[in-house]
């Protein structure tokens, strides 16, 4: 027993999410160049840059999307390499994007799309498939959380959708996966105040002690909502500097040269 | 001239023996090989069929000879040796298995993932079981019920001999014989079918299948439907099924009739999954098909609705002519090419009668390296003021090998009519496709649920019993297809 304790004990210290010295080319060019980052769990992370600094090139690569593979360096899901997995692989294993422009699936159901996903999720942690009665009980009671109506989850997945309407559906879909990781890539853009707080709160909701959460954003304004432990700011393909929420707070003075300029 | 005094002697003196032989084999279980007036008569014999019947088969035959086969349709494959054909055998009995594992695996997994029932398994694939006998009998509850109802639901050849005044009013009536060449040699060689007759202001309380069809085990490939419904009726129609079947006859030359009398309306929906060939097409079944219903009615409406994810060549068009003032014709349709599958389909809407209206709605998807044709027409006579048609066409591209191609022809004979086209083309996209992946979902599922989503229109106006399978079915077709 006290084996098995010592064991568990080192798989909770492990961090949920580790990137060692990533690097990435697109097109011929460096687009990351040697980033690490550490993730444990209960943790909150945002990760801030300007335009162009490798922001999205970073979510699509953790996600798996083709065409995103690392030329070295590894990432890990808890102590699990990723090289080897594929998108919908390491999705089932728990993570969670939340995309910045969510895609538009038509004729597909909001409330079918979400069943397959939580089954598949499901199914992979060796759970029963939920059936339908009992899936959109729950889906309804998670959806009224975040002021999605039955009404969205009957039309097709974010055809016709608002901006906040979307990014409402993508968070839903982290409330109903549970993912142990999250990436929220510019979760704030094309949101208004209102739509902003009621996203935020649903995110919010979901922190606990078990998940952790990466928020990529351009603007301090999603962190005043969102308050992270650790703030990165990512610059030409690497994180530049590290710290807490004050260093949101010194872009949002500052902007952003000043900081890539003192680095 | 001697020469030719042998050669004529010979002739005579074979062909003799060719017919004295014939004449003594008529006990035989097989027509011989190939197509003569003489296997007409042959198969009309066989079938006990009436002297005005044999007539219409043999006339149908000399029509045939008549003709050219069609080359129009944007299809491409060998000529068809129409003499290395049998056209008739006996009803077989499929080889019985004594279990499921003897049952080729492939085919069993294609069953489970559609999701089918392990006792319909065993009777699809043929395995001898006690409640083969079960499902015999709920076909003859069903026809119980359907007899107190007044309705007559049995294989056209029985109807022949039970209802023959009604056969041979309608036989014939919506597609003549020299309609096209493949209607034509249905008409000289058809084998059997469906006969479906509702009297009038009857409401079929059941979907009439030909799942539920006792003695339907070998229609055959020339499979001849006719349906008939008087004034003030309702009757739904499901053909085909969403297993996989194999068939050793490669040419299917089937004609289905429908005729909707005032205030009547028949709805005929198609799932139709013959073995496409293998990836490079060897071996896929030809499905060239005749397929009308005549709204001769006020009122009247047929509509079509068709899954077609099987066959190598599919040529189809499901027609209406609607000939009654305020007659409906619609057209719902899935076709799905993979691999080397090739569909030409589509449908014709013929308007006559005053106030007519139509909708179309074509899905054609492409993937591999299939083509898949929309092909339609709609007309609208001139004394059909006050019609409206609807068309709408969408193309589904999976991968860069395949094409889709629509052939609209409109014409349009008076002002007072109106006619609206749409089509559109698309592709699945990666983003898409990343998407679904990104929340879990496996490429197949992903491809699925698109293209699923793409068909909704259609799929929603199948039967509740068929739609889920159907889905399941169009998600198989095209496994392999992305990634």
């Amino acid at each position: 027993m006290g084996n098995l304790n010592y064991l568990t004990n080192i798989g909770r210290k492990m961090p949920l999410l580790e990137i060692k010295n990533a690097k990435l080319k697109l097109d011929n060019k460096d687009i990351l160049k040697g980033l690490s980052l550490s993730v444990n769990r209960g943790e909150v992370h945002a990760i801030m840059g300007p335009n162009g600094s490798g922001k999205s090139t970073l979510s699509y690569m953790l996600a798996g999307r083709d065409g995103y593979e690392l030329a070295s360096g590894e990432v890990f899901l808890e102590g699990q390499s990723l090289s080897d997995m594929e998108a919908d692989e390491r999705a089932r294993s728990g993570l969670f994007l939340a995309f910045q422009y969510p895609v538009e699936l038509p004729g597909v159901g909001g409330m079918s799309f979400l069943r397959e996903a939580v089954n598949s999720r499901r199914k992979f942690l060796g759970e029963e498939e939920l059936d339908h009665l009992a899936f959109v009980k729950e889906a309804r009671k998670v959806a009224s959380k975040m002021f999605v109506k039955d009404e969205m989850l009957k039309r097709a997945v974010n055809v016709g959708f608002s901006g906040g309407e979307k990014k409402r559906f993508e968070i839903l879909q982290m409330a109903m996966l549970k993912p142990k990781v999250s990436i929220l890539d510019e979760t704030d853009s094309g949101l208004d105040v209102d739509a902003l707080k009621i996203v935020s709160d649903g995110v919010n909701a979901q922190r606990n002690d078990e998940n952790a959460i990466v928020v990529i954003t351009h603007y301090q304004r999603l962190l005043d909502y969102i308050v992270p432990d650790f703030v990165h700011i990512l610059s030409d393909g690497n994180i530049i500097k590290s710290g807490g929420p004050e260093l949101a707070l010194e872009v949002e003075k500052n902007g952003y040269a000043g900081l890539i300029n003192a680095a | 001239m001697v020469a030719t005094q042998e050669t004529i002697d010979k002739v005579k003196e074979v062909s003799s023996t060719y017919k004295y032989g014939f004449v003594t084999d008529l006990e035989a279980e097989k027509a011989p090989l190939g197509l003569s007036e003489d296997i007409v008569k042959f198969i009309s014999h066989k079938k006990k069929e009436p002297r005005w019947l044999l007539e219409w088969r043999l006339k149908a035959y000399k029509k045939w000879l008549s003709m050219e086969a069609p080359n129009w349709a944007m299809v491409d494959f060998p000529k068809i040796n129409f003499q290395d054909i049998y056209y008739y055998s006996a009803p077989k009995t499929k080889p019985k298995l004594n279990s499921l594992d003897e049952v080729d695996p492939e085919l069993l997994r294609t069953y489970e993932k559609l999701g089918i029932p392990i006792k319909e398994q065993e009777v699809l694939a043929g395995v001898a079981v006690d409640y083969v006998f079960d499902s015999v009998s709920v076909a003859t509850t069903f026809r119980e019920k359907l007899a107190k109802e007044g309705i007559i639901f049995c294989p056209i050849s029985e109807a022949v001999q039970t209802h023959p005044d009604l056969v041979q009013k309608y036989i014939g009536s919506v597609i003549p014989i020299s309609d096209n060449y493949y209607a034509a040699l249905n008409s000289a060689v058809f084998t059997d079918g469906s006969f479906v007759y509702i009297p009038k202001g009857v409401k079929c309380p059941m979907e009439l299948s030909t799942y539920f069809r006792i003695n339907e085990q070998n229609s055959g490939q020339f499979e001849r439907t006719l349906i008939i419904a008087e004034d003030d009726t309702y009757v739904s129609y499901l053909e085909g099924c969403t297993a996989p079947q194999r068939d050793e006859n490669q040419l299917h030359a089937a004609v289905v009739e429908l005729v909707a009398m005032n205030n009547a309306e028949i709805k005929y929906s198609t799932v139709q999954n013959w073995y496409p060939g293998d990836k490079d097409g060897n071996g896929g079944i030809y499905n060239f098909v005749t397929k009308r219903g005549n709204c001769i009615g006020k009122k009247s409406k047929i509509s079509w609705t068709q899954v077609e994810t099987g066959s190598a060549i599919t040529w189809k068009y499901p027609s209406c002519v609607l000939k009654g003032d305020d007659s409906v014709g619609e057209f719902y349709s899935v076709a799905v090419a993979n691999n080397a599958q090739q569909a030409d389909t589509g449908t014709k809407m013929i308007h006559i009668g005053k106030n007519t209206k139509s909708t179309i709605i074509s899905k054609g998807i492409s993937a591999g390296k299939a083509q898949n044709t929309y092909r339609g027409q709609v007309q609208i006579q001139k004394n059909a003021k006050g019609s409206r048609n609807f068309t709408q066409c969408d193309s589904l591209l999976i991968g860069d090998k395949c094409g889709a191609h629509t052939v609209p022809y409109i014409n349009q004979f008076t002002p007072h009519a109106r006619v609206e086209h749409e089509a559109t083309t698309s592709k699945i996209s990666e983003d898409q496709l990343f998407y679904c992946l990104q929340r879990g979902l496996d490429t197949e599922q992903a491809t699925s649920l698109i293209v699923n989503g793409f068909c909704k229109e259609v799929m929603k106006e199948l039967p509740m019993e068929f739609a889920v399978e159907a889905q399941k079915l169009i998600g198989i077709s095209l496994e392999g297809s992305v990634g």
